[in-house]
């Protein structure tokens, strides 16, 4: 990794290589991001609930995402007067830090990938909740007893919903039998399900944890129904609700981006990542124009996946606290459990 | 039944909490002002909570600051003026607070409207109720965290606005009833679009059993929480929805004789057994489906000829005092107007709202719950700030 190697077929000194990984990881974090706002966020949510959302920056509000920044941008960065300075400013950070890791090791062509790990599935899921810390950090520095209840709260629930997260993707790691997302992706692609290959999602046997996996990744992101830490009809916005300006646009960049790159885990473990049907060896003299299909196609699943966050996002009540606890306690984590046990004996009898 | 087991259980764990703090684990309570501005409560009540971690220990509805004198500001004016003001006490049905201080005065005078202005009249109480409760039926949803149901409840209570517009000049508040009868006629072609909007509104209230009331997350968060028994809720001077939830069958339209047109129309009123916050949801829900009905009823059966009484040009009213009430969207309110016989307006007017007595149960009932709780009781309670304070 740390020589001069090759990147996307790009012979590079180390130095320029880095920059082009640096740059890569940023505009992918921030496109997929960019996308959830303005397509979900602002758009299908309008016609959801029957208005028209924003109509008046660009055609059809397309530009409405450049006016939201700016006017972030433009706000007094206002700090509470007894808030722990350092913490207070280095919380928002974190998060986008944990965020931009997770990007580090998703494939998004046969060749796109900024680090290749042996263990990239634990890394993206390690890295993923360093943002407790960060959500625990933003809620205690405040000094506001409305944002230590929400980072109390959202620490408990991150917790508790890391686990089935964990296990929902044990099964997928147990069928392609690796680590490592290259390999998952490679190993749906010439999955066969009844003797019929071709399809490649690994959504088909691991439907369950697909299921969980998409449940304890909203519980993850905080989203309705699991938005009890940052339930605005009550905690205001949870730990987020003393940061304006700059330091709540990283807030809010963190949310949507780390709904991405859990929305691109799930593309890639359950529904093939970058990987088409028909995608084969013969496409070899035509290597970047795999890269760009491969880049498409996770991007549309990326979309698909986050369609499916935000539809249930913006149609469902919240939990209570202890009934979100006991959701994730008693029933996820043991229906991952008997995910986890019924692939491992299928996979015995199968290959035996 | 005077008090659930799970409520004693609460309570029984609310105090132990409280000798606890600062006690056993050296912890400290935590004192928390909810509102008076806060996204949860709809104006500037304050309710001051005493935590134990998510538990509430005790708490406190401090009402007062959107405070306006109503009741003073009513001696100053004359009868016609006090409509204008009246009108801003609860604003989501602006209507319906013009109708028993109407009344109220008719009867000091002796005065009758005769029959279209009353149908008119009920027809317009029964559009403020929907106006007034299409909104909550959304805004529960948005305390409990779906967003979406407010949106439909503003799309189709657009529709009740306008045609409340369209009959009185004024959306939110109509100032539209006179001593001896009303304002003005129904326009042209009204009574055609209100049956179709009518029909909009009972649509709705399927769309809300669809998004709210099947939704497993919806009911858990509602039921059995905040349970008002039925002896409690009549101590504590309960009306309206919240009495009715705890299986109170008392509807003033029904049970008093009253000279609006609700004897007139077939119409039912609905009881729930359990009074929770489901029950409470669920009732306002069946009561707009109700007023469609009165509404479209009401109309077909709308009587010819005049709409205003014979009226003195100027209004003088007798001696005496009286005391005149009305089932209003949130529960009885009423006014005691007392008339010296002056040329001016009343020599005192008592307001009795809804809102006030209905919140008096607050710090009963949030005894040894979650603060979660504390939300969906509070939105299922259902109270409007400028009823509590006026």
């Amino acid at each position: 990794m740390l020589v001069a190697g090759t990147f996307l077929g790009i012979h590079a000194a180390y130095w320029n290589e880095t920059v082009l990984k640096v740059v890569l990881i940023l505009s992918l974090a921030l496109a997929v991001a960019g996308a959830f706002v303005q397509v979900y966020l602002f758009k299908m949510v309008s016609h959801l609930q029957s208005r028209l959302g924003p109509m008046e920056s660009g055609p059809h509000g397309s530009l409405q995402l450049m006016a939201e920044v700016l006017k972030f941008l433009q706000k007094e960065d206002t700090r509470p007067a007894k808030a722990d300075r350092w913490v207070f400013g280095a919380a928002p950070f974190l998060v986008i830090m944990s965020t931009m890791l997770i990007y580090v090791v998703i494939p998004i062509g046969p060749r796109g990938v900024v680090a290749n790990l042996d263990v990239g599935v634990l890394y993206a899921l390690a890295v993923s909740s360093i943002s407790v810390i960060a959500v625990l950090m933003a809620g205690w520095a405040s000094a506001n007893k409305y944002s230590l209840i929400g980072g109390l709260r959202a620490a408990g629930q991150l917790i508790a919903y890391e686990l089935p997260l964990v296990l929902a993707v044990v099964g997928v790691v147990m069928q392609a039998g690796s680590l490592n997302l290259q390999q998952i992706v490679a190993s749906q692609a010439h999955f066969k399900i009844f003797g019929v290959g071709g399809v490649g999602l690994f959504a088909i046997p691991q439907f369950a944890g697909l299921l969980i996996f998409v449940i304890s990744s909203q519980a993850e992101l905080t989203q309705t129904p699991f938005d009890m830490p940052v339930a605005e009809s009550e905690l205001v916005a949870g730990w987020m609700t003393e940061y304006t300006g700059f330091r709540f646009l990283i807030f809010f960049i963190g949310e949507f981006a780390t709904a991405g790159g859990l929305a691109a885990l799930a593309a890639i473990l359950f529904l093939g990542g970058w990987w088409l049907p028909g995608m084969g060896a013969h496409w070899g003299q035509l290597a970047w124009a795999r890269e760009g299909v491969g880049l498409a196609v996770m991007f549309a699943k990326v979309m698909l996946v986050g369609f499916l966050i935000f539809w249930v996002r913006f149609s469902f009540p919240r939990f209570r606290e202890d009934q979100l606890q006991a959701f994730a306690w008693k029933f996820l984590i043991p229906l991952s459990l008997a995910d986890i046990l019924i692939t491992g004996i299928a996979k015995v009898a199968v290959r035996a | 039944m005077s008090v659930t087991e799970q409520q004693k259980i609460a309570y029984v764990s609310a105090q132990a909490a409280d000798a606890r703090i600062n006690f056993e684990l050296e912890t400290e309570g935590m004192t928390l002002s909810i509102g008076p501005q806060h996204p949860a409560t709809h104006g500037t009540l304050r309710v001051l909570v005493r935590l134990d971690g998510e538990q509430v220990v005790w708490a406190d509805p401090i009402p007062g600051y959107m405070h306006r004198g109503y009741e003073k500001l009513c001696e100053v004016r004359d009868y016609a003026q006090v409509t204008t003001l009246i009108n801003r006490i609860d604003w989501l049905g602006s209507f319906a607070n013009e109708v028993p201080f109407i009344l109220a005065a008719e009867e000091l005078m002796g005065i009758e409207a005769p029959p279209r202005a009353q149908y008119i009249r009920t027809v317009l109480f029964e559009m403020a109720r929907i106006a007034n409760l299409t909104l909550f039926l959304g805004d529960m949803g948005v305390q409990l965290g779906a967003i979406t149901p407010v949106f439909y409840a503003f799309r189709d209570r657009e529709y009740v606005l306008n045609l409340i517009e369209g009959a009185t000049g004024g959306r939110f508040h109509p100032n539209f009833d006179r001593i001896g009868g009303l304002k003005d006629d129904l326009p042209k072609g009204w009574i055609d679009e209100t049956k179709v909007v009518m029909r909009r509104i009972r649509r709705f209230c399927d769309e809300i059993d669809d998004l709210l009331v099947g939704n497993r997350i919806f009911e858990n968060r509602c039921r059995g929480i905040g349970v008002i028994p039925r002896d409690i809720a009549l101590e504590y001077g309960l009306s309206g929805a919240n009495a009715r939830a705890s299986g109170i069958d008392f509807d003033i339209r029904r049970d008093e004789d009253s000279p609006l047109a609700w004897k007139h129309a077939d119409w039912k009123v609905w009881t729930h057994p359990d009074g929770d916050s489901f029950a409470r949801f669920w009732l306002r829900q069946q009561e707009v489906r109700e007023s469609t009905k009165i509404v479209e009823q009401l109309l077909d059966g709308l009587p010819a000829g005049p709409i205003r009484a014979k009226t003195p040009a100027r209004i003088r009213v007798p001696k005496g005092e009286v005391w005149m009430h009305t089932e209003n969207p949130l529960g009885e309110m009423g006014y005691y107007v007392v008339s010296d016989g002056s040329p001016g307006g009343p020599f005192r007017c008592k307001i009795r709202t809804p809102s006030f007595s209905n919140v008096s149960i607050v710090p009963w009932l949030l005894r040894g719950v979650l603060v979660p709780d504390v939300i969906t009781i509070l939105a299922s309670l259902y109270f409007i700030l400028g009823d509590i304070d006026r």
